[in-house]
């Protein structure tokens, strides 16, 4: 066992639900939205226009800067349309459509990176950003930006495995299926990083997948398998760094300022598939799951497929759903159309039935305190409320507001039912408009 | 599209979408389940008598409570079972040969003037049974005439004939001098004179440990205070043997009560464990404090009382220290990988 963070939940996991189906395909719909927005930074240039013909795997939009990563077509077909449409987020994106002809056709004359000798750090490091691979975590932040940031200053390389959201089984399943990929692609990603050694840190209750993956390793020592305690937010950057290394990323700092670099599992898969296939992210495992699904299941899906496709190949619903989420039920967004599509972060859809709300008409603080002893980031959520609710800003400043990685564990406890996330997701644009008020009249 | 047909109507809110399965009414309920002991023993010590000063207490606060949000028009808030609480608790820091219409002016008391005009649960920054329980003082005879426990005629008249001011082990305790004719037993199980719910020991820990086991507390408060008392106490005797006058000082007067079930009121208390363990060492000093050098021998609620004044300051100056500052993170860390 591992180190330890403070605080934590210990949610009902509801992963029996999925664990044990087997990933499946899921056919490419007739049409693919794809957002130019599918990482965390500058979105994309659309590089193609309507009645062009694509490839599958062929790039349609360009990265711009250095935060940002390429976005390719997952179907074969013709482009039918560049407009805005509705992302996940709530927001319209300019978004690419694509006809699928259902041929799957690649570009005849792609030479396809096979070199597996190809170890060295820049030639890795390019074909992970030409592959458009993302944290595929749920961040999404590019990944070759967290391999340049982080060569040079990274001494620890560690791999998450931890999925330590409710319902989600997306990385374990492909852990305990595609186990010689995962570590190809973690060696790769060593060798990236420039080190010779990568922890990999999965959470106790995937004992079969640890078992599986300790057995592939075998006697090897660039690969070490750590096991974390069961406890949300495990899996939460600086938490699974704080239990794996006991070092504390600072305040607005990044894990490279206290030398270390985390990716996901499925990450890992992603860079072997690119690595050795020349295969972009133009797909994901997606755990569709929650006491509202009729069957659940985990499906290999392209990007860009409608979420309201998956529900179907699940089974549809069981009754009436009150939420559909993308992601998982702590930190996931509640969806008010399902025809969005999937993104490269989409890592669950889960329908939600009324009883795991619990919500009540007239949420009451009784200062239990039950949210201060449950923070990960040492805050004072009770506070923090009470001082959005007073338009304190000094005071929100002063409790650290922006440390808050709205983790949801405050809120899951609170036996008065606050609305805590919600309300310091508003406090933070409260503050930050304060701030800039401030420094334009000093 | 086979099952998406039907118009779906989709509810969008924030994350956390699940939520932990206890809330307030479930927490007051336990609370309530904890003090059915003190009770239980309240009433095979004074009779019946016990039983009716409660129903009273708690359906005057329960009414209070219920009056003073209609007449205002706020949301009504009987349903979260605070006000039982209080009307429990209020019940077991009186004395059972209390007049029923003087335990409603303290059921007043607590629930209009100590929660409600202060914004209802969470807001007031006294403890309502507590600060009732101080007013209540008002009527020194009444508060402090004891009954002697099992000396009821019948279970279900009081013999108020009896209820004389009997000899308590704190009255001994306040002039520096152990109870005689009792033992510590019987202070454990409750077989003594006082205030209704705080007789008993033994059924107020049992109570404590039940809240241990559901969480509702946690053993930070109880603990920092109860040790206070007892380092305190078994340093300095007031020459007394010092083991006999530490438990005695233990088993006595409101202080298990106190520690249990009164300093650890959310409301009133501090939200950090850097400030809970000073809020409880304060209260077990002042609680010493006040009974080697003070006027009464009722010292428990006061410290208390005193305390729930300094929460906010408390609070301030336990801030928890920021995730990940001046960590000196690397440099230790790679020390000892180093090693
Ligand atoms: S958990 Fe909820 S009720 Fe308890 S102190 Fe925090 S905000 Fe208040
Ligand atoms: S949401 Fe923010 S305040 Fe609440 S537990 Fe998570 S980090 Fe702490």
């Amino acid at each position: 066992m591992s180190g330890s963070f403070f605080g934590g939940i210990h949610p009902d996991d509801g992963k029996k639900m999925s664990e044990h189906s087997e990933i499946e395909n899921l056919p490419a719909p007739e049409q693919v939205v794809i957002p130019m927005s599918l990482h965390v930074g500058t979105p994309c240039e659309p590089l193609v226009k309507p009645g062009d013909t694509v490839f599958l795997g062929q790039k349609i939009g360009e990265a711009k800067g250095a935060i940002s990563a390429p976005i390719h077509s997952s179907v074969s077909g013709v482009v039918a349309a560049v407009e805005p449409r509705l992302h996940p987020n709530g927001k319209q994106v300019m978004s690419v459509v694509i006809l699928n002809d259902g041929k799957d056709a690649t570009e005849p004359n792609s030479d396809a990176q096979t070199d597996k000798a190809a170890r060295d750090p820049k030639a890795l490091a390019d074909i992970i950003r030409e592959a458009g691979i993302v944290g595929m975590g749920g961040a999404a932040f590019p990944t070759h930006f967290k391999i340049s940031s982080g060569i040079g200053k990274a001494d620890t390389l560690i791999i998450n495995g931890a999925e330590c959201e409710p319902f989600i089984t997306a990385d374990h399943r492909i852990m305990l299926e595609s186990p010689d990929e995962v570590l190809s692609g973690i060696r790769y990603l060593t060798a990236a990083m420039e080190l010779n050694k990568a922890i990999l840190a999965i959470e106790a209750n995937k004992k079969n997948a640890i078992a599986l993956l300790k057995k592939k390793i075998g006697q090897e020592k660039d690969i070490e398998i750590r096991v974390l305690k069961t406890r949300y937010p495990q899996g939460a950057e600086k938490q699974l760094i704080q239990a794996v290394t006991g070092r504390l990323v600072p305040p607005g700092g990044l894990p490279a300022d206290i030398g270390c670099a985390v990716f996901n599992v499925y990450t890992a898969w992603s860079v072997h598939r690119a690595v050795e296939q020349g295969i972009p992210a133009i797909d994901r495992i997606v755990t569709v799951s929650g006491p509202a699904i009729a069957d659940p299941k985990n499906l290999r899906v392209r990007v860009g497929t409608p979420v309201s496709d998956l529900i179907e190949a699940a089974g549809g619903f069981n009754g009436t759903p009150l939420k559909v989420l993308m992601g998982g039920p702590m930190m996931g967004v509640a969806l008010f159309d399902i025809s969005v599509p999937v993104i490269k972060a989409t890592n669950a859809i889960l329908a939600m039935g009324d009883e795991s709300e619990k919500s009540v008409k007239d949420p009451k603080c009784i200062r239990c305190g039950r949210c201060v002893n449950v923070c990960p980031m040492h805050l004072l959520p009770v506070y923090m409320y009470i001082s959005e609710q007073n338009d304190d800003m000094q005071m929100l400043d002063k409790l650290n507001l922006t440390d808050c990685m709205e983790c949801g564990s405050c809120a899951y406890v609170c036996p008065g039912r606050l609305h805590l996330v919600s309300s310091f997701r508003t406090a933070k644009v409260k503050l930050n408009k304060f701030k800039a008020d401030r420094t334009k009249q000093s | 599209m086979t099952v998406l047909d039907k118009e779906l109507n989709l509810t969008v809110s924030s994350s956390p979408h699940i939520r932990f399965l206890e809330d307030t009414k479930s927490i007051m309920l336990d609370v309530i389940i904890a003090l059915l002991p003190a009770l239980a023993v309240a009433t095979y010590m004074f009779g019946i008598r016990a039983l009716i000063l409660t129903a009273v207490t708690c359906a005057a606060c329960v009414f209070f409570e219920w009056g003073y949000r209609k007449l205002l028009k706020k949301t009504n808030d009987i349903g979260d079972l605070s006000a039982v609480v209080t009307g429990i608790l209020l019940a077991c820091c009186l004395p059972v040969s209390t007049p029923l219409w003087i335990a409603v002016t303290g059921a007043f008391f607590s629930i209009i003037i100590v929660k409600q005009l202060f914004g209802g649960i969470g807001k007031n920054f006294m403890n309502p049974a507590l600060a009732g329980r101080a007013f209540l003082f008002s009527w020194p005879v009444v508060m402090s005439t004891w009954v002697s426990p099992l000396s009821y005629d019948s279970f279900f008249t009081l013999n108020m004939a009896d209820a004389v001011t009997t000899a308590t082990p704190m009255g001994s305790l306040h002039v520096a001098s152990l109870p005689e004719n009792l033992t510590l037993m019987q202070s454990f199980f409750g077989q003594v004179g006082g205030s209704m719910g705080e007789i008993s020991a033994f059924a107020l820990i049992v109570g404590g440990l039940y809240l241990l086991a559901r969480r509702v507390i946690t053993p930070i408060i109880p603990l920092s205070f109860l040790l206070s008392v007892a380092v305190v106490t078994y340093v300095f005797p007031r020459g007394n043997d010092n083991l006999q006058w530490m438990l005695w000082n233990l088993l006595s007067g409101g202080l298990m009560l106190g520690a249990i079930f009164m300093a650890t009121d959310y409301s009133t208390s501090p939200v950090t464990i850097k400030g809970q363990i000073i809020f409880g060492v304060g209260c077990g000093l002042l609680t010493v404090f006040i009974r080697y050098f003070g006027a009464y021998p009722e010292s428990v609620s006061y410290s208390i009382l005193i305390m729930n004044a300094c929460v906010w300051l408390i609070d301030k100056v336990s801030f928890p220290k920021r995730f990940g500052e001046k960590s000196g993170g690397i440099k230790k860390a790679k020390e000892a990988d180093a090693k």
